[in-house]
């Protein structure tokens, strides 16, 4: 059955093979949250309960298949579920938050602000709440995670519960106390995994919503459906992040703001770098190197129209009455700075 | 041009400050630029606290929270009590609770103000090295990230605790409109665990580029820098007419006293060459009092203002000359 995904998907066998452990890591962890509706289950009350209790069995072990084979094709294409999308700012305080965890713990929880749409949530804000874990039990700060959201609120009223996080790669059983703690809170809630842990050297972020499963009527159980993310910025935030980036480069992971000229050079050094690339690929294309590809072909085209085609005298007079506009404009301010600096000293006389 | 601005601004003597270096963790970065995406449309500005510690000579900023908007109902008990709640919660959750300043964000640079001048003294006074960031939204949005730090310098805290604005205390303390805030330089600074996260976020999101920094049009944002300067300038010019008008006042008050006086003594010395008793001596000051000097300090903050339109109009023409000229050069290929 893989390999006929395999074929209807038409990915190279790499691809497949990494696709195949991870789905692996999600098989075991279906077989917990397997384990855990059955431990959540009413025990069987009769005979007939447990030829009943065996097909549950059965059904949920398939069930269980069903639920692989969702997470699989979750890897390649959308799955039904709203479609959640991050603001960089909430991975971020969940990143701090991780690294500001207390002795011993070994994951952070928090709860995630944002807006509901009919078929997207955005969560734009979140704070972590302390709880503590041990092999049986876990103790969530109910009251400070009513306070901080009190406190959230005023300052935005638009933002609501829509779910929450715990970093970690897998979903326990506590999750699934703590999801039904929110499923009281928000409608639906989304539950946010981050994996600081960095297990498969990425850090794998995921969203799930949860929802029933089992037979009905008997054993019902929790089953948490993966869906899809997203990442979206707004304009000055993309700026914001463009930014951060650059602090990865230097040894000691900081950086200055720079200066304005040098902003500009930078921004014109990253298009020429852009046009090497381009002009690379098309002198590979011209030698018979690569083979050409139409739609890329289009694009240049594009771009080479882009240039408006201006002729030469009217271009230079654009250029200048720009260029006498700002420099103009750069004498005023001279000429300003100079005046107040000049009656500050009058005063002082 | 940005050398000259940054000894403008900061004086030409190093900073004698006990802070000389501001470290800000990127999340801090973020989650500013959020708050007055969602909360500050509409040219209000949005404040907030920032939290860190100080290092050495360095502060470094790890966290911060906004404050709701100023609108309806009992202002006081929202600020104080908000902040208290919002500390002690941080706390529970390991995050530094420290107060080391706050942040504001600004329309066109135009943040002096009487205002800030006041919140950011109580501030420097309960805190030695707490500083104001600005947040130029506007600016940042033309393509990188506008933030800057400032304090106020030490003589203009002497001068604010004792209140006196007249222009004798000021002429003593040499505090012009340079000095009055010192700024500091930023470094932004992330972790390692941050770091993977940038990196799988790039991976991941696949956002293009919009390259706003290469905008080539400007006429607009000149246009609004320009009105605001014009404004304050009027608001300058009519400062200085008051100082004038007071100095001639004192002039002419002097030259009263001084002719008040001749006449006294003629009068005198007349009635000591007829035999009589001299006139008692009556107190010149009861007499001509002298008029109020005006406050300097509205005109100070209005310069500072004035210089800081003119250096971002500065900055602004020289990154548009730059875009022009590569545009010629672009024509330059094609034709």
């Amino acid at each position: 059955m893989v390999m006929i995904m395999c074929l209807i998907c038409d990915l190279e066998i790499e691809e497949m093979v990494l696709k195949f452990m991870n789905f692996l890591f999600i098989f075991l962890e279906v077989i917990v949250a397997n384990v855990v509706s059955n431990c959540f289950c009413q025990p069987p009350t009769s005979a007939r309960g447990q030829q009943q209790e065996s097909h549950g069995d059965l059904r949920s072990l398939s069930s269980s298949l069903f639920i692989i084979i969702l997470h699989f094709l979750y890897e390649v294409m959308a799955v039904h579920g709203p479609v959640v999308k991050i603001h960089p700012v909430v991975l971020a305080s969940i990143v701090d938050s991780y690294e500001r965890r207390n002795e011993g713990a070994s994951r952070v929880i928090g709860t995630l602000l944002g807006t509901t749409d009919k078929h997207s949530v955005e969560v734009t804000n979140c704070f972590s709440v302390p709880h503590n874990e041990s092999e049986d039990e876990v103790a969530v700060d109910m009251e400070f995670a009513k306070n901080m959201y009190e406190l959230h609120k005023k300052v935005s009223p638009s933002e609501v519960i829509i779910g929450w996080y715990a970093t970690g790669y897998d979903i326990t059983e506590h999750s699934v106390l703590i999801h039904e703690y929110y499923s009281r809170e928000a409608p639906s809630p989304i539950h946010l995994t981050v994996d600081t842990a960095l297990q498969s050297n990425k850090m794998n972020i995921r969203a799930y919503v949860s929802s029933q499963m089992g037979v009905p009527g008997k054993t019902v159980g929790v089953m948490f459906t993966p869906l899809t993310v997203k990442y979206i910025y707004y304009d000055t935030e993309r700026i914001g992040v463009d930014l951060l980036h650059r602090t990865r480069a230097s040894a000691s992971r900081t950086n200055g703001l720079t200066t304005d000229l040098a902003q500009v050079a930078s921004a014109a050094g990253r298009v020429q770098e852009m046009l090497s690339t381009v002009l690379s690929y098309i002198e590979d294309v011209l030698s018979g190197k690569v083979m050409a590809d139409n739609s890329v072909g289009r694009f240049l085209m594009d771009l080479v129209n882009k240039v408006p085609k201006i002729t030469a005298e009217d271009f230079e007079s654009m250029l200048n009455s720009n260029i006498n506009d700002l420099l103009m404009v750069t004498y005023l301010a001279n000429l300003t700075q100079a005046q107040i600096a000049l009656n500050e000293k009058l005063v002082v006389l | 041009m940005g050398s000259l601005k940054d000894s403008a601004v900061s004086g030409s003597n190093p900073l004698d400050s006990p802070v000389k270096q501001i470290q800000i963790d990127g999340l801090v970065v973020l989650k500013i630029i959020k708050h007055y995406q969602e909360e500050g449309q509409g040219s209000e500005v949005v404040q907030g606290v920032l939290l860190g510690l100080v290092v050495e000579d360095r502060l470094e900023i790890t966290n911060c929270f906004p404050f709701p908007q100023h609108t309806e109902d009992d202002v006081d008990f929202d600020e104080v009590q908000y902040q208290m709640e919002m500390m002690r919660s941080l706390r529970h959750v390991n995050i530094d609770h420290l107060h080391v300043g706050w942040y504001q964000s600004t329309y066109y640079g135009s943040f002096v103000s009487r205002a800030l001048l006041d919140s950011q003294f109580s501030y420097q006074h309960a805190i030695e090295e707490s500083v104001v960031l600005i947040y130029d939204p506007i600016k940042t949005a033309q393509g990188s990230l506008c933030l800057k730090a400032y304090r106020l310098t030490p003589k203009l805290m002497e001068i604010c605790k004792e209140k006196d604005f007249s222009p004798e205390t000021l002429k003593k303390a040499c505090v012009g409109y340079e000095h009055m805030l010192e700024e500091v330089p930023i470094v932004i600074k992330n972790s390692h665990l941050i770091n993977v996260l940038l990196l799988d976020l790039q991976e991941k999101s696949m956002v293009a580029d919009k390259h706003e920094l290469l905008n080539l049009s400007s006429s607009n944002h000149l246009e609004k820098s320009l009105q605001l300067l014009m404004d304050r300038v009027d608001g300058m010019s009519q400062e200085i007419v008051k100082y004038n008008s007071y100095c001639r006042n004192l002039s002419k008050q002097q030259q009263q006293k001084q002719q008040y006086l001749q006449r006294r003594q003629q009068e005198n010395t007349q009635r000591q060459s007829r035999g009589e008793p001299p006139l008692p001596e009556e107190d010149i000051n009861k007499m001509f009092k002298p008029p109020q000097a005006p406050p300097r300090m509205d005109t100070l903050l209005i310069a500072g203002q004035v210089n800081n339109y003119c250096q971002n109009i500065k900055a602004f023409t020289s990154q548009n000359l730059g875009k022009l000229f590569m545009a010629e050069a672009l024509q330059g290929h094609s034709s």
